[in-house]
């Protein structure tokens, strides 16, 4: 049976819950506006499996599980402090459902410098009327609303953006995350002369295109290695099948979601999703809800290489990222 | 102390050739933990293991490969033929065009860098200024540390900076999804949603916001190497209130205004 959309969509939602602005609520989800690199390589071992990242405690120089291990900070040299997951989820503010608008800003007075990663917003309440609504007026007006937020027990500072009649989140660093240019040691200004300046404006002025050539947007490194590999397929040398120890509970995870569907269908349907991924608490939570250890099994099923160093977020973000 | 260059490079367009240096403009201020043992608080080490031999795997011996799950396989690669995929190594930073600000989407950039003048600072500052003056920003194409790279040139304050960008398969393009559609909007709802965005308008301030949770992360570790005792507080969820768009608009606008005539009173 296919899988029902709402389901799909709390599956691949990163958050859920309403922007605001003023009293008015706009039910949403928050999907991945990015998606993980074309081709990740695999470390093998001499007969092609797959290698596992096992721990090991170098005291009692054997194998340590998930179980046995904790997070500590380096206070001083060889002395840590122990830090639970459930101490630093305790840290978050109000586990908030909310994104609340409190400032319209025009949108070029931020500076792409900021930009981190980007989410699409998806409609999830009964009616789409006041996604349309807040959507048209920021496209109008040039404004972009502004927020912090809590997502996966972190804050995170957030510029909703409209494009189209779409929403999109994009989280923004915070200022203390960005160096001052001045170690960039520019040297001390001389006036640029008229003649340079204007040699210069007609260059880029020269230069300049309508569109980027789409082939100069591809991943070309990428590209060139999935091509050995498709080579390689053809003539079968150096194929060898996935060895059995390395495929494990394929059922649950053999689905591919196709995330486009999700966004397609989300962007669709009016009241289609009464009960939707903003609404009922419960089953199937959004991935942020879930526990670590319910997320790191999902990433071993899926194969995610380097999930064992992952801390909850990075397993919420690699798995999405499997779109 | 003065920032490393990471790397150099020569910004070419037209006849137009401008050695720089790159510098990273993104500090990392994420709190860091080492993973632990925790019976004897020795920090682990990491070994690559055989899964189904459960041995240790040297690393001499280790190969790479390519897993292609869906259809069941694994391609070996070795070494000298990754090598041999490697793009070309080079200092030529192409700028392929420039274009309006603005043209590149929000979803496209990844990280910044600041760019610094590597000699010829004459040309550098030509450029800094005729590009800040333009309002444009230039496609740019490079190698760098055995990978490909596409970039944003863009210049602010006389300063030159890249921010480099994503691959066009990393980003998902809104453009091809549909726009929600329903009931037109009223012409009421439009003038009285606009005039909500009005009284919350503002300026965007990056100083006015500061990463909170990172400072209760550090106190939280300062308190306990004191040996002090941390309240656990549960997260508490907060139900947002479903009133009517037009009554939200409605009461919203009326809110905002008392706050305002308040503001001045005071």
């Amino acid at each position: 049976m296919p899988e029902k959309h709402e389901d799909l969509l709390r599956r691949r939602a990163f958050w859920s819950g309403t922007v605001t602005f003023g009293l008015v609520s706009v039910p949403v989800a928050l999907l991945p506006g990015n998606r993980a690199r074309k081709v990740s390589l695999q470390m093998l071992a001499p007969d092609g499996t797959p290698l596992e990242r096992r721990y090991v405690c170098p005291a009692e120089d054997r194998f340590v599980s998930r179980e046995e291990i904790v997070r500590g900070y380096e206070v001083e040299k060889g002395s840590f402090v122990v830090v639970s997951d459930e101490e630093l989820e305790s840290l978050a503010p109000e586990r908030s459902r909310e994104i609340d608008l409190q400032r319209f800003v025009p949108r070029e007075q931020i500076s792409p410098f900021f930009f981190d990663r980007s989410y699409l917003l998806v409609p999830t309440g009964d009616t789409r009327k006041p996604y349309r609504l807040l959507a048209e007026t920021m496209e109008r007006t040039g404004r972009a609303g502004v927020a912090t937020f809590v997502m996966r027990s972190r804050e995170y500072l957030v510029a909703i953006l409209a494009e189209e009649g779409i929403l999109r989140a994009v989280t923004l660093r915070f200022r203390e995350e960005i160096r001052s240019p001045d170690e960039a040691g520019l040297p001390e200004t001389e006036a640029v002369s008229d003649a340079d300046l204007s040699a210069m404006e007609e260059a880029i002025q020269e230069a300049t295109v309508r569109e980027i050539d789409e082939k100069d947007l591809a991943d070309a490194d990428a590209d060139r290695i999935l091509a050995l590999v498709e080579k390689k397929m053809q003539s079968g040398r150096d194929v060898i099948p996935l060895p059995e120890s390395a495929e494990e509970e394929e059922e649950e995870t053999g689905k591919v979601i196709d995330l486009m569907e999700v966004l397609k269908r989300s962007m669709e349907e009016e009241g289609s999703s009464a009960e939707s991924a903003g609404g009922k608490a419960g089953r199937k939570p959004d991935l942020s809800s879930r526990t670590k250890k319910e997320l790191y099994e999902q990433a071993r099923r899926l194969d995610i290489p380097g999930r064992s160093d992952m801390d909850k977020d990075e397993l919420v973000r690699a798995i999405q990222e499997r779109g | 102390m003065a920032a490393r260059a990471i790397w150099k490079g020569n910004l070419t367009f037209g006849s137009v050739s401008v050695p720089v240096k790159f510098y990273a403009a993104v500090e990392d201020r994420t709190v860091h933990f080492r993973l632990l043992h925790e019976k004897d608080r020795a920090p682990v080490a990491r070994q690559m293991v055989h899964p189904g031999t459960g041995e240790p795997v040297p690393r001499e011996v280790m190969r790479r490969g390519y897993v292609d799950e869906e259809r069941g396989t694994v391609v070996l690669l070795d070494e000298r033929e990754l090598e041999d995929l490697e793009p070309n190594a080079g200092r030529e930073v192409s700028v392929r065009g420039f274009l309006d600000a603005g043209r590149i989407g929000p979803a496209w950039y990844d990280r910044p860098y600041y760019l610094g003048p590597d000699g010829n600072a004459r040309a550098y500052r030509a450029l800094a200024e005729a590009l800040e003056k333009s309002g444009k920003e230039g496609f740019c194409r490079w190698t760098m540390r055995r990978k490909t790279y596409i970039g944003a040139l863009r210049a602010e304050n006389g300063l030159l900076e890249m921010i480099t960008l994503r691959f066009a398969a990393e980003v998902i393009d809104a453009s091809r999804l549909p726009r929600p559609e329903g009931r037109e909007l009223s012409r009421q709802e439009r003038d009285m949603a606009r005039q909500l965005v009005g009284t919350l308008a503002g300026d965007f301030d990056p100083e006015a916001y500061r990463d909170e949770y990172r400072e209760r992360v550090l106190e939280l570790i300062r308190t306990k190497a004191r040996g002090g005792r941390v309240r656990l507080k549960k997260p508490e969820e907060r139900k947002a209130e479903v009133i009517p768009l037009s009554d939200a608009l409605k009461q919203s606008i009326q809110q905002a205004e008392k706050g305002k005539k308040e503001k001045r009173v005071a």
